[in-house]
């Protein structure tokens, strides 16, 4: 019995050390850092309180950020999970070469955030151009990145692209463990196809509604990578009287504060950024639970 | 009435307009989501001057294709073969020790049931809540301490990076692990303890191979992200460390050749044939893997 305790013991170690190491220890630190005056060039770090936090609240980029962010988040969820529910009822249908179409969507979630970004910043900015002036559209003459209007819905077409594919599977997966019987028996009853959709389908993938919405809520809100390459927070514009960038996001203004040596504040926003994404996360789930069990 | 070959009469296939409209849609739904690799392809197959000139049009010479790929791996600047063997050997050690450690763990909190192996595996799930980005300063900075303290280098090596993606992996892989494990009968086990077989083996042995499934999915999932990860591998390795990834190594180009489009064109090329090579052989297990690492 006591070598299978020590067997116990060395075969968690790996794993919980890492995990101490990695993460819980991080996040205490970053929970205190938040609290100090941490500026990233020399070690030390005072503590002042929660004063990161009130400077916040009258930090016109910050709260840019943070409400540009929310209107991306909103934005991509519909946009992400329209497009892969309709993706899913496609490749579930009985069209020929279905599979092919199933593997062929899921191909741009494979490409990182950071290729992408590029790929398409190139396809906005000089494809769609090109094809603007050579055929001379003035819609497409300006670039939509580099319009303050335009470029989040951009970035929340993008990532649709990216994500579409992969939430079609979870949707996909849903749809296949719906007996058949069930829709054919609404079809002989005379219920035309949105009927099916909208009463059988919609109800019986409430699972994946949480999921999906779920998975593209967070990802969404922690959007960097695609960020940083397709538009790197621009144009520029204004917000409350001071000049900001109008794409840049929450992950990134974190990320450009302490590249500018302000750690501490940066830490600060991370917290906010953890909260709210806990908050938001936290209602979501909650809600779709509560409509999973009434349906 | 269809008549083949052979003449024989063939049943009537009703044409429905609604599949045909279907299938037109889908046809054209498919080359809009398709047109960014061509894009890619064709683009990476031009001179610099040629993409200002006309980016639609299709290549003149293919060979320029050649040509800018040569011009990436010889790059003077970015070391772009260097970055491209490093990801690799960090993609693949990393999800080596993901599924090693992460079964064993996740076997020893299925199989004792205390108070302990509860809290900790709900440790464990809670963690998952946690963004990146309240982890990743404190990260450097105590990589830092820590590694001074036992005389190891955590910041710009491969095997600091790989203990971090376990740190960053294992949570997500622990928790996919346990949910199988807990349907896999105990009696195998029993049975083996009583055959004299000890604890250890009997993981190696008996649990470990019926895993295959499940580690196929979490090979998937830690992969594609470990492989396409670009924030932890600038913050741990720098942006002209020794050790590089190939997302880093994008970006470097990107900075060095700004709108030089036909190395950057190529340069993301390169960066994404591995990735759809891999996914034209084992597209059937990455999508059952996909679909099961996020249900779950």
């Amino acid at each position: 019995m006591k070598q299978s305790r020590l067997v116990n013991i060395l075969f968690i170690l790996p794993c919980a050390f890492a995990f101490v190491m990695i993460i819980i220890i991080p996040f205490f630190f970053g929970l205190y850092f938040s609290m100090t005056d941490w500026n990233g060039i020399n070690n030390d770090a005072a503590f002042v309180g929660f004063k990161n936090f009130r400077n916040l609240l009258s930090t016109p980029d910050f709260l840019y950020s943070f409400l540009i962010t929310i209107a991306y988040t909103v934005i991509s969820i519909i946009l992400v999970n329209i497009v892969s529910f309709a993706l899913s009822l496609i490749v579930t249908s009985k069209l020929r070469r279905r599979n092919f179409y199933r593997a062929g969507f899921f191909v741009p979630y494979l490409i990182g955030g950071i290729v992408l970004g590029y790929i398409w910043q190139f396809l906005l900015n000089n494809i769609l151009v090109g094809i603007g002036n050579a055929f001379a559209i003035d819609a497409l003459r300006t670039s939509f990145l580099s319009l303050p209007n335009s470029v989040i819905w951009t970035m929340a077409m993008v990532n649709t692209w990216q994500y579409a594919g992969y939430i079609m599977l979870i949707y996909v997966a849903s749809i296949q463990s719906i007996p058949v019987s069930l829709m054919e028996a609404a079809s002989v009853d005379g219920a035309n196809f949105l009927s099916r959709v909208f009463r059988i389908l919609i109800p019986m993938m409430a699972n994946a509604f949480t999921i999906s919405l779920f998975l593209t809520l967070t990802t969404s809100f922690k959007q960097f990578d695609m960020n940083l390459t397709l538009t790197n927070g621009g144009p520029a514009t204004r917000f409350l009287d001071v000049p900001v960038k109008a794409s840049q996001l929450l992950a990134m203004n974190i990320f450009n504060t302490a590249t500018a040596n302000r750690m501490a504040e940066a830490q600060a926003k991370a917290v906010v950024l953890f909260i709210a994404l806990l908050v938001v996360s936290l209602l979501q789930v909650s809600i779709n639970k509560k409509k999973e069990v009434e349906m | 009435m269809t008549i083949s070959k052979n003449g024989e009469k063939l049943p009537r296939v009703s044409i429905k307009p609604g599949m045909v409209i279907l299938d037109i849609a889908t046809v054209l739904l498919f080359i809009l989501f398709m047109i960014p690799f061509g894009m890619v392809v064709l683009n990476s197959a031009k001179t610099s001057k040629e993409i200002i000139f006309n980016a639609i049009a299709l290549p003149s010479d293919w060979g320029q294709l050649a040509v800018n790929v040569s011009l990436i791996f010889n790059n003077p600047t970015v070391d772009y073969l260097g970055a491209f063997l490093d990801s690799i050997l960090i993609t693949a050690f990393s999800l080596a020790v993901i599924v090693l450690f992460s079964s064993m763990c996740a076997w020893v909190l299925v199989r004792n049931k205390t108070t302990w192996s509860t809290v900790m595996f709900m440790a464990f799930v809670a963690a998952m809540v946690i963004p990146f980005q309240v982890l990743m300063y404190p990260l450097v900075r105590w990589m830092r301490i820590s590694g001074d303290f036992m005389h190891i280098r955590l910041l710009g090596t491969i095997p600091g990076i790989v203990f971090a993606y376990l740190g960053f992996g294992s949570p997500l892989s622990i928790f996919v692990f346990h949910g199988f494990i807990k349907n896999i009968p105990y009696e195998l086990e029993e049975s083996a303890t009583i055959d004299g077989c000890t604890r250890s083996r009997t993981f190696f042995v008996i649990v470990f191979p019926l895993l295959q499934p499940i580690i196929v999915t979490v090979l998937i999932l830690n992969g594609i992200w470990i492989w396409n990860d670009y924030l932890l591998p600038l913050l741990l390795l720098g942006s002209n460390g020794i050790v590089q990834t190939i997302p880093i190594a994008v970006t470097a180009f990107a900075g060095a050749y700004l709108k030089q489009w036909d190395l950057i064109l190529t340069s993301t090329l390169i960066a994404m044939l591995p990735v759809i090579a891999l996914y034209l052989f084992a597209q059937k297990y990455i999508i059952k893997g996909m679909v099961e690492g996020s249900i779950k």
